[in-house]
């Protein structure tokens, strides 16, 4: 067996003394496992760091064998990440909500949301925004996507301000204000019309939306809820801890930037 | 087929245990054995000897996380050592190797890892909490951050910096950049970056 594929590196675990095992998201193979024979030596560590981009080799005597990687260095973002508390819990953070998927089961567009990600995660709002959009996508592919698209109590389109915690559909002012207390808030920012494409695929295109500092912590709330009920509680598992870290440095970025 | 034993069993345990240190596989650890029984007088006695001792002596240094046979260790009741400046690295080797360099005369601290949110380990699996005492204690004007350039490595220095924030403390990191004897043309473009980034005067 052997195939040939772009991959971004999620994570890496020590094999012994010199090899590793290196975990990467393609776009036509999903989350894929590999050994790197001499991944420790100091040629390759610069290479096998996460967030890197590099061509991929994998051969195997089976399909379901673990298989050898080959690597060739296609783009060296880990050094950028490195420079910013967003991007290494950010990219840390990431890898953690990869890990609800299967292995090798292809997610084109969480791939293609990855990349967005992690070539914006030292811009803390936009990488903010973005994260958001990558959890509600990851929880479409997990089968728990939330319906922002129009009111569960009256059809209306605008005006969404809340989102049923228990039917995950979005509810308008007007049928949600006496059950406000018990709603969770849904940021202007996450509206179909401010995001048209956010069930389908990663939006493109952020400018001239980007959310507050109050919008985005509402948006972690509102993924984060919906994440442990649907994802981590059943897992017995807590929130990882590099989501916490990404949150809280975005926050305070945000609030440095406020005071000035 | 199947290893045979090719002596008794003291021996063949002399090997499978020498087998597990690092860089020795199963051939490398019976040569090792062999070469410690030929110059029992020489190699075999004194290395028991003084693994007996260790065990009985070694110990962890509760102030910085280092092993030595004294509790504190003897950098830390070093009293020419520079007690405002703690340099903190992951692990004893690290440590070890900033010794053999000497560049700084000042004291350490011992993380025991990194933090690594994939494998579980989290702020409580570390000393973290005792460096913050550390320098809450007063005394310490300078943290040097000298953990790896991994991600995990600075994930743990990011995370630190946050939790020293508002304390008066100065903190610093190692510079990231081209290695003695490196060619530009063999280093990744992140290192190049940062390389030029933290370009000085010359």
């Amino acid at each position: 067996m052997e195939w040939s594929a772009d991959g971004i590196i999620l994570a890496t675990r020590k094999h012994g003394e010199s090899s590793l095992i290196l975990e990467a998201m393609t776009r036509e193979r999903g989350r894929h496992l590999g050994l790197v024979r001499g991944g420790r030596s100091r040629r390759m560590q610069a290479a096998l760091q996460p967030g890197n981009r590099v061509g991929l080799v994998w051969r195997a005597r089976l399909d379901d064998h673990l298989g050898l990687y080959a690597i060739e260095p296609l783009e060296l973002r880990a050094a950028q990440l490195m420079t910013s508390s967003t991007g290494v819990y950010g990219i840390q953070a990431l890898a953690a909500l990869l890990h609800f998927l299967p292995e090798r089961d292809p997610h084109p567009q969480l791939h293609d949301g990855l990349e967005a990600i992690i070539a914006h995660l030292h811009e803390p709002l936009v990488a903010g925004a973005l994260m958001v959009h990558f959890e509600l996508q990851v929880l479409a592919e997990l089968g728990f996507g939330l319906d922002l698209t129009e009111c569960a109590a009256t059809g209306r389109i605008d005006d969404l301000i809340y989102v049923s915690p228990k039917s995950g559909r979005a509810v308008c002012r007007e049928a949600g204000l006496p059950y406000a207390p018990r709603l969770l808030p849904l940021p202007s920012f996450l509206a179909p019309e401010a995001s048209p494409s956010h069930v389908g695929g990663m939006p493109s295109e952020l400018a001239g939306r980007l959310p507050d500092r109050q919008a985005l912590e509402d948006a972690f709330r509102l993924t984060g809820y919906f994440l442990d009920r649907h994802v981590l509680a059943p897992r017995l598992l807590q929130m990882s801890p590099a989501r916490d870290g990404f949150v809280d440095a975005i926050k305070r970025h945000l609030q440095e930037a406020e005071s000035g | 087929m199947a290893n045979r034993a090719v002596a008794g069993p003291e021996v063949e345990r002399l090997i499978q245990l020498l087998a597990k240190l690092p860089g020795l596989g199963p051939r490398s650890a019976r040569r090792a054995a062999l070469h410690l029984i030929k110059k029992k007088d020489q190699l075999l006695v004194p290395l028991a000897q003084a693994m007996g001792v260790a065990v009985d002596r070694v110990t962890v240094c509760q102030t910085c996380g280092t092993v030595d046979t004294c509790d504190p260790c003897t950098i830390c009741s070093d009293p020419r050592r520079d007690t405002a400046t703690i340099v903190v690295v992951e692990d004893v080797s690290d440590l070890w190797a900033l010794e053999r360099a000497g560049a700084l005369n000042c004291r350490y601290h011992v993380l025991g890892g990194t933090l690594s949110p994939l494998d579980g380990i989290g702020p409580d699996d570390l000393t973290i909490d005792k460096l913050i005492e550390r320098v809450a204690a007063g005394d310490v004007s300078e943290i040097v951050l000298a953990v790896n350039a991994t991600v995990e490595g600075q994930t743990t220095a990011h995370y630190i910096t946050d939790r020293l924030r508002g304390m008066d403390v100065k903190v610093t990191r190692l510079a990231h950049g081209v290695p003695v004897g490196g060619e530009l043309d063999y280093l990744d473009e992140g290192t190049l970056v940062q390389a030029l980034k933290a370009r000085t005067s010359f």
